[in-house]
């Protein structure tokens, strides 16, 4: 058992640096001034949003145990909160945390 | 060598009300307190983060030895959704090349490529002289990894107290924290667009294939927000 641990512990390391490992070997011919820098740099963002859109969605783990309608009321609270906030991020994150719990235990 | 005045900037960088470091702690607890449970030791757990260092992959290697998956999954399962790690890379290393640094340099500085140390060297990279940038960025990742290791461990010991409750609401904290900075993103169209439609083709994706959504979504949304946002600007 142990022994598999570390292996897939050693396979998810590889996995993970694997894509950042080509990045930089393909940032090699990426001018900061081209289309193309611009272009993975909505890549970019656009990945990052689409995993985040799936975790609040479509969550694994402890989040998928909490009501769709809960986490909607939570992300919508917080982003109205960092929007009012002068954009501070604190706010928002503890207030996340807290709502959540509060939510989830009272329904 | 690294450049040690830089590489504290860098360290130091995150405080601040706009650090990653309260949503990187909270849910590097959560992990830790997941690797216990589902029988890890402290090193192994430890081992994973340093090595690793990359939230959905952890979470997703997790998953998998509860269920028993094989190696070939973990490493695909792992591999998709960590694969944006790929463009963060490509949009973010020409910013930081200076020809005064080793080629090695890059290829060990690559490991801190991750969400909440990419979008610092993002918004402070001007504040940065080029020679000096590659440095800057070890240092923040430096203090990324090092919160994240010390989460783990605390979350590995303190795994017993933590109930079903408190487990949601640190899982939540991420998400929230990086939605806020996605929004906060939105500067231009361009932007605007990418994170938008990110967030719509990951979710439309999901129906087609949820292993594939993050990459499917994340490359049409992409693709299109730069298009149009180049239509625009001509």
């Amino acid at each position: 058992m142990t022994i598999n641990i570390v292996l897939a512990i050693l396979v998810t390391s590889l996995a993970t640096y694997m894509s950042r490992f080509f990045g930089v070997i393909t940032s090699k011919k990426v001018k900061e001034t081209s289309k193309i820098f611009k272009w993975f740099n909505c890549l970019a963002y656009s990945t990052l949003s689409a995993l985040l859109s799936r975790v609040i969605i479509f969550p694994v783990g402890a989040l998928a145990e909490v009501d769709y309608f809960i986490r909607f009321i939570v992300v919508i609270t917080c982003l109205i909160v960092f929007l009012i906030g002068k954009k501070n991020f604190v706010y928002p994150t503890v207030l996340s945390a807290l709502l959540l719990a509060i939510l989830n235990s009272s329904f | 060598m690294v450049n040690i005045k830089y590489f504290l900037k860098g360290f130091i960088s995150i405080k601040g009300a706009d650090s990653p470091a309260i949503a990187l702690f909270a849910s590097f607890v959560a992990i830790g307190a997941l690797f216990k449970t589902i029988g890890l030791n402290i090193q192994e757990s430890i081992f994973s983060t340093f090595l690793t260092y990359a939230l959905p992959g952890s979470l997703i290697m997790a998953e998998s030895l509860i269920v028993g998956a094989s190696l070939l999954n973990i490493f695909l399962a792992v591999w998709l959704v960590n694969a944006r790690l790929y463009p963060m890379t490509v949009s973010l290393f020409p910013l930081l090349t200076h020809k005064s640094q080793p080629k090695l340099k890059y290829y060990l500085a690559c490991h801190f490529v991750a969400v909440s140390s990419w979008l610092i060297m993002k918004e402070k990279y001007t504040s940065v002289k080029r020679k000096y940038r590659l440095d800057f960025w070890i240092g923040i990742g430096a203090a990324n990894l090092s919160v994240a290791v010390l989460a783990t461990v605390f979350g590995f010991f303190i795994a017993d107290f933590l109930n079903k409750d408190m487990m949601i609401g640190l899982a939540i904290v991420n998400p929230v924290y990086f939605t806020c900075v996605m929004v906060g993103a939105m500067k231009t169209i361009q932007m605007s667009l990418a994170v938008i439609l990110g967030s719509v083709f990951g979710v439309l994706f999901y129906f087609v294939s949820p292993e594939w959504c993050i990459l499917l979504g994340g490359f049409t949304a992409g693709t299109l927000a730069f298009s149009l946002g180049e239509l625009n600007d001509n």
